[in-house]
């Protein structure tokens, strides 16, 4: 059941939170801290059962990043989650045309992530 | 700190200060009119990370507030907006309003309700929302393809169950999300059967492998409520047909399918075409201050130990051209480099500091009315962390001076032949192995005549004493000088220069003044890189050997018994060239054996800023070197006349002097060389 | 942080080690010991109370040095090379206790520890938490908390 899961956030509060909450419901976690050091981080990780990204980041934001995994053949069938926050449903739209397979909104409860891991991948 | 959320909000309050920074940094670049798209989404991803972290720890009031100031930079982000003069005020009062929330939701408490309603309704004003509720955003509601699922919440709870028809699209799949798991997550609400409806499904030579073909009826049991059926399917809702019906309902309840609508381009984030590789910041990891600090202790020991390595192979008469002398070079030589190194791990660019006064300026020019342009040079400049963190408040008050006191009204100076607007600069570099920091104006400058009416009228100076213009100058330092009556609302707070001068001193520096009337005034600070060691003069006094800081040490003597002259019952003065000098009996004031005979040791002159010259008896001068400076006040008390103490080459504590202290103890005894009394007690 | 966190309660016992200065024997709560290391000349330092020794150099760290002969008011010890330096801590301050020698590690049930008694003086029972009686043997137990407190009080210092 133990899951490895991919988190790229630029805040280090919200990653320390994704890892807390993940780490907690047995998962393994890979951090990134923008989108460059995610696609990085793609090149060089085992298999992803989930990524969990954030949108607005330097170098390389959530919806270039998407794109980048699902260019990858490694990745293209890893599901991706993508953090927004109540405000930003246009936000999950256009995330979701660019591949994103779910959303968590923030601020979420550990529940509700889990959840949301759980519904996108077995 | 075993509570793992506490901890992760000292890294959010950690976090925002250094996001704080940066939307700083990006408002002021707006406001000198480079609005590029990078800096606006600067600023816009961290009011943005700001407000989403903040969500987790309940800083409601924060989150709204940064809720309200992110929809503008959006607006401006897209265009929708200008980044105007006006448009910048407001956000850079935004910035500062920000930085208030975020001070206050560290602290636990809250803002006052009325406080910033003003800036909260502008922002509204620019985005075109209701300051009341600007907690939502109406205009990114556009092209929201789920809100049906909103409604649902209304329905009567289900007793029966659910009838679900369930038919992916093929864009499903390729989001890769799974039906499998969405039917999972449903048995998880009830029991379910399944039926798989493979009525699409075509034959074989036409099957798209990447195409959905399959549909799934779903029979749930169980009170599941509606909503929570409709969660499952969240994610999917657009590429999928999905109809949800009460089990014993006789009609269908169908979700309508919302038509995708092309996206407006404006409101959401530019993709950037490119990331930009080629000013990619430095690569830098977060460590522990602890973790650096142990280091530089070790470092420490590491040097502390090799001294007192050389000193027992040259107690062995190993002479220094031998190998072992030659390795013990080498090795000297290495521990400095490594000591450096990792001081350097220490130092910071000042500007985390000088970031801060952009706003104290537009605060103090707004309550005084005056037109202030302030000028940051050299921000870059490094120095040793904790110099920065002690930094801040001298140089709040030196601004604060120059702007309440330096610079003149805007009538003043156009009276005066100046421009309305008067600067303020602010500058560091580097000079001689010190950080120079200047505070300058280009205001009125010194009203000489009036500091001394005002240093008569406190009873500083008598009526009759004839000062240069730089020791008028030195008297607003002087303790006393300036007082809570006089003093204006802003740079009052109960504090003088007196007490940014005994800041600056306490971190081992010096502030000098230079004023020209009618020009303005300069505030120079000198300070040490760093300190954690500090270069000095190691003497032997009475039976015990200290240590004196070089920086207050003017000149080494060797008096001459007619230099000496009695003053007073037991006290004397040393004649340096024309001008006598208390002379200091050391060894009794540290209690330290002995009193050795000012004409047969050595006598040191030392200077304290401000306060004035002392000469010092030691018995012998022991050498100089770089000692680090260990605190002991943690494990005991300060001690008058002693600044800390370090360790020498044999293992054993040695004191470091309180220079200022002392020269300012005794100088207070001796007061005008009239009454003197003894100083050891 | 109270002054007990220190205190390795096992059922209600808890061990000490005793040290001997001048005539009696004393007791500290083994948890806040850090580490017992013979007599080094220290750094005296100047307008210090007489109890206080001075500063020795413990791997780094400046540590003063109390005379714990003295501090009871008992008079000072003079030191020879036999001598002991006891290094105690309370929450985050760190001393070293002069005493004459160390003895051996004690296990006491709490209700073994009587309060002082009345008559003692003052200035003795100051930083006393309590007298243990074993068989034949008295052993004094130190709060060492609250001698350690009193030394970084200033107050305190100029009366000395």
């Amino acid at each position: 059941m133990s899951k490895t899961i991919l988190t790229v956030d630029d805040s280090k509060t919200m990653r320390d939170m994704l890892k807390l909450a993940l780490n907690g419901a047995g998962h393994r976690v890979i951090q990134a801290d923008d989108g460059m050091a995610g696609v990085e981080a793609l090149a060089g990780a085992p298999r992803l059962d989930v990524i969990i990204t954030d949108i607005n980041m330097p170098r390389l934001d959530g919806f270039g990043f998407i794109d980048q995994v699902r260019k990858d053949p490694r990745h293209r069938a890893t599901p991706i989650l993508v953090l927004t926050t109540e405000s930003d449903a246009a936000k999950k739209q256009r995330a979701r045309e660019a591949g994103a397979t779910g959303w968590i909104v923030k601020p979420f409860d550990p529940a509700r992530l889990i959840a949301a891991v759980n519904r996108v991948s077995s | 700190m075993t509570d793992p959320m506490e901890a992760i909000k000292q890294t959010y309050f950690q976090e925002c200060e250094e996001l704080l920074l940066a939307m700083e940094e990006g408002l002021l670049a707006l406001e000198n009119g480079e609005a590029d798209s990078e800096v606006i989404n600067a600023v816009f991803r961290a009011v943005h990370s700001i407000k989403g972290s903040g969500g987790a720890f309940g800083f409601e009031d924060l989150v709204q507030f940064a809720h309200g100031f992110e929809t503008v930079l959006d607006h401006l982000r897209s265009g929708k907006l200008d980044a105007g003069g006006e448009v910048v005020k407001v956000l850079l009062r935004a910035g500062d309003m920000l930085a208030d929330h975020v001070a206050a939701a560290r602290k636990g408490t809250h803002l006052d309700k009325e406080t910033g309603r003003d800036i909260s309704e502008a922002l509204a004003a620019l985005s075109g929302t209701d300051a009341d509720d600007s907690g939502e955003a109406p205009a990114d509601f556009e092209g929201l393809d789920f809100a049906p699922m909103v409604i649902a919440v209304e329905e009567a709870p289900a007793s029966a169950g659910w009838r679900i028809h369930f038919a992916p699209h093929a864009t499903l799949y390729a989001n890769a999300n799974e039906p499998a798991l969405l039917l999972r997550e449903l048995a998880r609400l009830g029991s379910v059967k399944v039926t798989a409806d493979l009525a699409r499904l075509p034959p074989l030579e036409t099957l798209e492998p990447a195409t959905g073909y399959f549909a799934w009826d779903i029979a749930l049991t169980g009170d599941a409520p509606r909503d929570a059926v409709a969660e499952v399917f969240e994610f999917v809702l657009g590429h999928c047909d999905l109809t949800i019906e009460m089990a014993d309902a006789p009609t269908a309840e169908i979700i309508p399918l919302p038509v995708l609508a092309p996206l407006p381009d404006a409101p959401v984030a530019e993709k950037k075409e490119s990331a930009p590789a080629a000013d990619a910041p430095k690569q830098s990891i977060r460590v522990d201050l602890d973790k650096v600090d142990r280091l530089v202790n070790l470092v420490g020991e590491l040097v502390i130990t090799q001294a007192m390595l050389s000193q027992r192979v040259a107690e062995c008469k190993i002479p220094r051209a031998s190998s072992v002398g030659n390795g013990l070079a080498e090795l000297e030589h290495l521990l400095r480099e490594l000591q450096e190194s990792v001081m350097a791990i220490r130092t910071q660019p000042v500007k985390s500091v000088f970031q801060r006064m952009p706003r104290l300026v537009r605060e103090l020019a707004a309550q005084t009315g005056k037109q202030v342009h302030l000028v940051v040079e050299g921000e870059t400049t490094e120095v040793d962390k904790t110099v920065i963190e002690r930094l801040g408040e001298p140089l709040t008050h030196m601004i604060r001076n120059a702007v309440d006191h330096g610079l003149e009204t805007p009538q003043e100076r156009l009276a005066a032949g100046k421009p309305e607007e008067g600067t303020v600069t602010l500058s560091a570099e580097h000079r001689g192995g010190r950080i120079v920091i200047e505070v300058s104006d280009d205001g009125r400058g010194i009203d000489r005549a009036r500091v001394k009416e005002k240093a008569v009228e406190r009873g500083l100076i008598s009526p009759g004493t004839a000062l240069s213009d730089e020791e008028t100058d030195n008297l607003i330092f002087m303790p006393g000088f300036s007082t809570a009556k006089e003093v204006s609302n802003i740079s009052g707070r109960g504090v003088g220069m007196d007490v940014v001068r005994r800041n600056i001193i306490d971190l081992g520096g010096r502030i000098v003044i230079g004023s020209t009337p009618r020009q303005g005034s300069r505030f120079s600070l000198t300070l040490p890189l760093t300190l954690a060691v500090l270069d000095g003069m190691v003497v032997a006094i009475g039976a015990q050997t200290f240590v004196l800081p070089l920086t207050h040490i003017v000149e080494s003597l060797k008096p001459k018994p007619s230099d000496i002259h009695a003053f007073g019952r037991g006290r004397n003065l040393l004649n340096v060239r024309g001008a006598y000098v208390p002379l200091v009996d050391t060894a009794a004031i540290l209690q330290a054996g002995d009193t050795s005979q000012a004409d047969q040791g050595v006598v040191i002159l030392v200077e304290s800023q401000g306060t004035g010259r002392l000469a010092l008896t030691v018995d012998a001068i022991l050498g100089q070197r770089q000692v680090v400076i260990k605190g002991f006040e943690d494990n005991y008390r300060h001690i008058e006349g002693i600044a800390a103490a370090t360790i020498l080459g044999d293992g054993r504590v040695a004191l470091i002097l309180d220079v200022d202290g002392i020269v300012t103890r005794c100088r207070a005894q001796l007061g005008d060389f009239n009454e003197l009394r003894p100083t050891g007690s | 942080m109270t002054e007990h966190t220190s205190t390795k309660e096992v059922g209600g016992r808890r061990q000490f080690i005793t040290f001997r200065s001048g005539e009696q024997e004393f007791g500290a709560d083994i948890m806040a010991i850090r580490e017992i290391r013979g007599w080094t000349e220290t750094t005296p330092l100047p307008h210090a109370p007489d109890y206080v020794r001075g500063v020795i150099n413990l791997r780094g760290v400046v540590l003063p040095v109390v005379d714990l002969k003295a501090r009871l008011g008992l008079g000072r010890t003079e030191t020879n090379p036999k001598d002991v330096i006891v290094v105690v801590q309370s929450e985050t301050r760190t001393i070293g206790l002069l005493v004459d020698a160390v003895s051996d590690i004690l296990t006491i049930t709490g209700g073994d520890i009587q309060p002082t008694p009345e008559l003692a003086r003052e200035a003795d029972t100051a930083f006393v938490e309590g007298i243990a009686v074993l068989s034949e043997r008295m052993v004094t137990i130190l709060s060492l908390h609250r001698l350690i407190a009193s030394l970084v009080g200033t107050q305190e210092a100029q009366a000395a």
